[in-house]
């Protein structure tokens, strides 16, 4: 398991994550994945969720909301549209957020704002067990 | 010959615009400075999106889908970027008169970003479906998003068949270009097989189709974020350069004026000494 690949984290802002990992785990609209070095070459789209990145005995862990990954053998690209760090969050935003969309999933309205606070739970969701 | 106040009055006058074009050219020197730094940051992600959709496209060029085909509405959008602001010599003007020299007036609908463009179309008489002013003093890419979903809605619904963004380039301080990009139908130029190998084995999850709905909105709106960055930046330069010259104007006059100042002066001492001279020999 000493493989490692180049694996970059890129915002419209700036240049997220840039360095080497021997592994990395993320949330994709197909379910979750772990990508090693060596992975066949692969385009998906990203589903909010925990962003793992294993630097040998090290983890990093990072909230991703959404974008794609591209997987070549050597290198791995997400391109992320919104990505924090774990000390970015405002813990107590991302767990009002979550009381918010859940009330609001409980009296369930229009077809637009259930889908809308779903995304919102997600969201917050993520943030928090990032944090954790 | 003007009298010597006149000339002083509008010497001064010279002065003091001097100042401010001067505090300006300052102001936007800094401002240049930050948007600069900002549209670099932003390139990396530009770069990488532009490299993914085109190797998407290369696998699946005979591709039947929506964004890759025009609608079927004559009409078209334009993104049109300028500033809030004037004095920035042609910076406005240049886009303005692009749009009117390429788009034809009455199948064209302006979603204008910054006042000045927006003003300027609507005197062309283009139609100004949505205005986003306040975008460009401070632009997020939560902005860019936002257009672009609702651009592609109106695209779905058939209102609109093409998608156009125009922008100023940022090519460096002194040299800014207007420049007129198609958005929608996705459009790539050929002939850029030279990386094909890599992506040749590459596979889409779920499938290309559902890659291609997710990614172009996404590279929609890296391209509109990256043009605004770029505008803010050209806008700042162009001001620079206008301010600059403004400023060297400015000299000149003065240093003209101030010949003439001292001509009218010296004119109307020599006069008084004549007159006081032809007086003392009248009366002797």
């Amino acid at each position: 398991m000493a493989d490692v690949f180049k694996l970059k984290v890129v915002t419209p802002e700036r240049i997220f994550y840039e360095g080497e990992a021997g592994m990395v785990e993320l949330s994709t609209t197909e379910g979750d994945i772990g990508v090693y070095a060596n992975h066949i070459p692969m385009t998906a789209i990203v589903a909010p969720g925990v962003l793992k990145i294993h630097e040998g005995s090290q983890v990093r862990k990072a909230a991703l909301h959404a974008g794609f990954i591209q997987v070549l053998a050597e290198e791995i690209t997400i391109m992320a549209e919104v990505v924090e760090w774990p000390d970015e969050i405002d813990i107590k935003r991302a767990e009002e957020a979550r009381v918010r969309a859940e009330r609001r999933l409980k009296d369930n309205q229009t077809e637009i704002d259930v889908l809308r606070a779903k995304m919102a739970l997600r969201r917050a969701l993520t943030r928090l067990s990032a944090r954790q | 010959m003007a009298s010597m106040r006149d000339i002083k009055r509008r010497r001064d006058s010279i002065q003091s615009t001097e100042q401010i074009t001067k505090a300006m050219k300052l102001v936007s020197t800094v401002k240049l400075q930050k948007s600069k730094g900002k549209a670099e940051a932003s390139k990396p992600y530009f770069n990488l999106m532009y490299d993914t959709i085109s190797s998407v496209l290369r696998k699946s060029g005979n591709l039947d889908h929506k964004y890759l085909k025009p609608g079927v509405s004559q009409k078209k959008a334009v993104i049109a970027i300028t500033s809030n602001r004037g004095l920035a010599g042609g910076y406005n003007n240049n886009i303005v008169k692009l749009i009117n020299g390429e788009l034809p007036v009455g199948d064209t609908y302006v979603y204008a970003i910054g006042r000045k463009g927006r003003d300027g179309l609507a005197r062309k008489g283009f139609q100004v479906k949505a205005d986003y002013s306040e975008v460009i003093n401070e632009p997020l890419y939560r902005d860019a998003a936002d257009i672009t979903l609702e651009l592609l809605d109106s695209f779905i619904r058939g209102e609109i068949g093409e998608i156009y963004l125009a922008y100023t380039a940022f090519k460096n301080t002194v040299t800014q270009i207007p420049k007129l990009i198609k958005l929608l139908p996705v459009e790539m130029e050929a002939g850029e097989e030279e990386s094909g190998k890599a992506h040749a084995l590459m596979t889409y999850e779920p499938d290309e189709e559902e890659v291609l709905d997710s990614i172009v909105p996404k590279y929609m709106s890296s391209l509109i974020y990256g043009a605004l960055l770029e505008a803010v930046a050209s806008e700042n330069g162009a001001r620079m350069t206008a301010m600059d010259n403004a400023t060297s104007n400015a000299e000149e006059m003065i240093e003209a004026l101030s010949l003439q100042y001292n001509r009218a002066r010296q004119g109307a001492i020599t006069q008084e000494l004549t007159e006081i001279v032809a007086g003392a020999n009248a009366i002797s």
